[in-house]
């Protein structure tokens, strides 16, 4: 360790941005590698990153899962997947040297000879490829499944490290259903693996859009002065999909939309919105200053009127006709899973008091957008007649995180005519459509760093540990007392009736994205 | 959508612009930049735009393209607007022009830059002497050319040598990116130790392997030496020596390399040859002077040109002879 830490390269320079990051020697191994998310996202990205030019030259992806495959059958599904999935072209070369680097284990996670099969291909692979003993196991599994994983990593000798080595894990959400079990699941990984080396996705950070936040918020002078209560009236925080849950009832039925999306995405945005200026951009400042707000943050009691939760109920939606949640295939006819959540939050600091932050997230909504919306008070004297300002809104900018990323500014202007009339257009910065189609999907951006160890954009534990405690009120309430009650909401809506009225009970509205 | 104005006037051309945007909606919202491409007409100049539309799918910028034609001809401009489908992210305006007007570019590139955003200047083919200097050149705060599609790339690289500015950049250097990050990337590893020779080949045209020599010899502070290859497509071979083994990346095919060095098996590593169109996007992330390239020119003079490398005794004795005087010319330019 020491000797690295005094190298200093002669070929790096501060100054050369052009020269890109290239991860290190290394091995990935992905768990669940039959799963959706590893043929739709991770294996496209590995060959994406491949075809920039951002892996090592020794690189290996090894594959474990019950399946009876030989390394062939799994590279053909590689192949497959990528050919189909990835954003790059397809070149012959770049695939060459990647597939040499494919191995695949077939095994369970209860057998111990699987997991020394495991090891000795690692080995195998250090020597013949050259991955330098540098290990990340990505855990596409189901959270059950996480105790036995990392355990027999651990009686394996795949967690422990020589000098000059790393092991890092990559886990997915859910981070736990409550506080109590988020540490349970923290302290099993933590055994094995010190919390430094543990990576959450939370792919939502990967987007470039939700980057730009800070650069909107840190590189410009134009929106401090007015980033704080003295302006800001409120902040929505938008996740809707129009998508049902047909075929994920195993994971769904019971953990509802509120864990499964308001603890780690839009809390997340919350802190990137609300979080004072990092002294640097460096992950430890960076998470500091996220870990204060979170810490600030607290649900806005009575919870009966400011939060709401709803189910969907079957009916016609863009021109199909969807079955309701209870007629969706694998959930109880009872269940009381919520596909609709919102609740409402404050963040107790100078800068925030008095502003509520609202946050929705539904499934079979009106359509499918993330957006944070920041809407600004009224300007406290218009000298118009009132009738010239009839139509004007507030003033509010929203970042558009998907699809269609961009920020757009909503402000008044006179309407053409001989009168004086006031209404609201937008002001459009379209950094979406035009920049996506290149610029690299959040799963590039995410496995890269963790192979080059950078943390800044996963959640640590503590921040998972706070999202908990904001939301575990909430949710207790809502166990406890039928208030406010699961109401059905038609698909293709957006949202029951108490969602409007939570908002409307200060007078205001949501947005309609 | 195409749309031809022949023998016009810029001030024509921008009130269409406006027009098209109202009709067709927010087309010009969101431009980032604006891209002047300078060309002789009749020269691949579509090949230049289609690089600059794909470059706009990362950047979306206006692209003017400034194709100068013939010069006895009657002054006239004829221009062209390309949105939509035509013209990928970008909308693109081709002015041709002809006659005295070939050498006023700029007056007609000026009223069609977009206001207050940064203004790039790329010569896909020959470029000015002195790009700083160039009255389009002056409009812009980045300048790219390439020396590689000049007739001499050789010698077109110690011009750009001898009047490099601020803001200057060439296709040659950008192309170098992945081998400078794979070079870069070995050193991360272990053994820690200091370089004490560096040896270059490629083909004797290519100014990458001569910029890539120039730079090792500038980070490494060991004079590279720079070979000349008789078979293979630009960069063949690069050669860290260390008193543990050298560290050797060779790429024979212009596509596959092998990296070697010692404590490691030998590995393959992807490296074909960038695009125009990757490079431009490349150039286009960052309007910021480039300084290792400046310093990498600078350093050009200290590259020890090899005699016939090892491996490759029979290089033709003419080329070595032109290549030997190019050193001397240049020590005598910096000394000026």
């Amino acid at each position: 360790m020491t000797t690295s830490a005094k190298w200093h390269n002669p070929l790096r320079d501060a100054r050369d941005k052009r020269m890109p990051r290239i991860a290190g020697p290394s091995a990935l191994v992905i768990f669940g590698v039959t799963g959706d998310l590893s043929r739709k996202k991770l294996m496209p990205a590995i060959y994406d990153l491949a075809n920039r030019g951002l892996l090592p030259p020794g690189f290996g992806l090894v594959g474990f899962a019950r399946r009876d495959w030989a390394d062939q059958d799994f590279m053909k599904v590689v192949h497959d997947a990528v050919k189909e999935h990835a954003r790059t072209p397809f070149n012959e070369a770049v695939w060459a040297q990647l597939a040499e680097g494919i191995r695949f284990v077939q095994g369970t996670f209860d057998d111990d000879a699987s997991f020394d099969n495991l090891a000795s291909c690692l080995a195998a692979l250090d020597a013949e490829r050259g991955t330098g003993g540098n290990h990340a196991f990505y855990l596409s599994i189901p959270p059950g499944a996480f105790p036995t994983v990392v355990n027999q990593l651990k009686r394996a000798g795949l967690a422990q490290t020589a000098p000059d080595q790393w092991r890092r894990v990559v886990i997915e959400k859910p981070f736990g259903h409550d506080l109590k079990s988020a540490k349970e699941l923290n302290r099993t990984v933590n055994e094995v693996f010190p919390e430094e080396s543990v990576f959450r996705i939370d792919h939502y950070l990967g987007k470039e859009t939700v980057q730009n936040i800070l650069a909107l918020r840190f590189a410009n002078q134009l929106y401090e002065p007015i980033w704080n209560s003295n302006y800001v009236d409120h902040v929505q925080i938008t996740m809707a999909e129009d998508i049902g849950l047909g075929g994920r009832a195993g994971y769904y039925d019971g953990i509802g939309a509120t864990r499964d999306v308001i603890q780690n995405h839009l809390l997340q945005l919350l802190a990137l919105i609300a979080m004072e200026e990092p002294v640097s951009f460096k992950p430890s400042d960076l998470r500091a200053e996220k870990v204060k707000i979170l810490s600030a943050t607290r649900p806005a009691e009575p919870f009966e009127e400011t939060t709401a939760r709803g189910q969907y109920t079957g009916g016609w939606q863009g021109g199909q006709k969807v079955p309701g949640l209870l007629e969706e295939g694998g959930f109880s006819p009872e269940s009381k899973t919520e596909t609709f959540g919102a609740i409402t939050c404050e963040v107790n600091t100078r800068r925030w008091a008095g502003v509520p932050f609202y946050l929705r997230t539904g499934k079979r909504l009106g359509r499918r957008v993330t957006e944070v919306a920041v809407v600004f008070k009224r300007a406290p004297h218009l000298p118009f007649d009132d009738t010239a300002t009839e139509e004007l809104g507030q003033n509010a900018l929203v970042v558009r995180v998907q699809p269609d990323e961009g920020v757009t500014i909503r402000f008044g202007s006179k309407v053409p005519g001989n009168t004086m009339e006031v209404r609201d257009v937008t002001m459009d910065f379209g950094y979406g459509h035009s920049f996506t189609e290149s610029s690299p999907e959040a799963y590039e951006r995410l496995l890269l760093d963790v192979l080059l160890g950078e943390p800044s954009l996963f959640p640590k534990n503590d921040e998972v540990e706070l999202s908990w405690e904001i939301l575990d009120p909430v949710l207790e309430f809502w166990a406890r007392k039928d208030e406010p009650a699961l109401e059905k909401y038609k698909a293709g809506t957006w949202g029951p009736p108490s969602a409007d009225a939570m908002t409307a009970r200060t007078g205001r509205h949501w947005r309609r994205p | 959508m195409i749309i031809d104005l022949p023998s016009t006037t810029t001030s024509q051309i921008n009130s269409r612009l406006v027009r098209l945007r109202d009709e067709g909606g927010a087309t010009t919202l969101g431009r980032v930049l604006t891209l002047v491409i300078v060309t002789e007409d009749g020269q691949r100049t579509d090949a230049a735009i289609d690089a600059a539309n794909d470059a706009s799918r990362e950047h979306p910028c206006r692209v003017i393209v400034v194709a100068r034609g013939a010069r006895q001809a009657a002054p006239r401009l004829d221009a062209q607007i390309r949105v939509g489908g035509d013209a990928g992210a970008s909308e693109v305006v081709v002015l041709r022009l002809y006659g005295e007007l070939a050498k006023e570019g700029a007056s007609c590139v000026m009223p069609l830059l977009l206001p207050d955003t940064p203004v790039v200047a790329w010569w896909p083919f020959d470029a000015p002497v002195s790009p700083s200097k160039d009255p389009i050149g002056q409009l812009a705060q980045r300048r790219i050319t390439d020396a590689a599609a000049e007739k001499n790339p050789i010698k077109a690289l110690e011009s750009r040598r001898a009047h490099y500015a601020p803001g200057d950049t060439d296709l040659a250097w950008t192309r170098l990116t992945l081998w400078r990050a794979m070079l870069a990337s070995s050193l991360d590893l272990p053994p820690y130790e200091k370089v004490v020779d560096a040896e270059v080949t490629g083909e004797a045209d290519s100014p990458s392997t001569d910029l890539l020599a120039a730079w090792l010899t500038d980070r490494l502070k060991v004079p590279a030496k720079r070979f000349k290859a008789t078979s293979g497509e630009g960069i063949v071979e690069v050669r860290l020596g260390r008193p543990s083994g050298a560290v050797d990346l060779l790429r024979p095919d212009g596509k596959v390399g092998t990296l070697t060095q010692p404590g490691q098996p030998s590995r393959r590593v992807a490296l074909q040859r960038r695009s125009v169109r990757d490079c431009l996007a490349e150039e286009l992330r960052r309007l910021d002077p480039d300084e290792v390239y400046a310093a990498a020119l600078k350093s050009l003079a200290k590259v020890v040109k090899g005699r016939a490398h090892t491996a490759k005794d029979e290089a033709p004795a003419a080329a070595e002879a032109t290549n030997g005087s190019a050193p001397k010319k240049s020590k005598a330019k910096a000394g000026s």
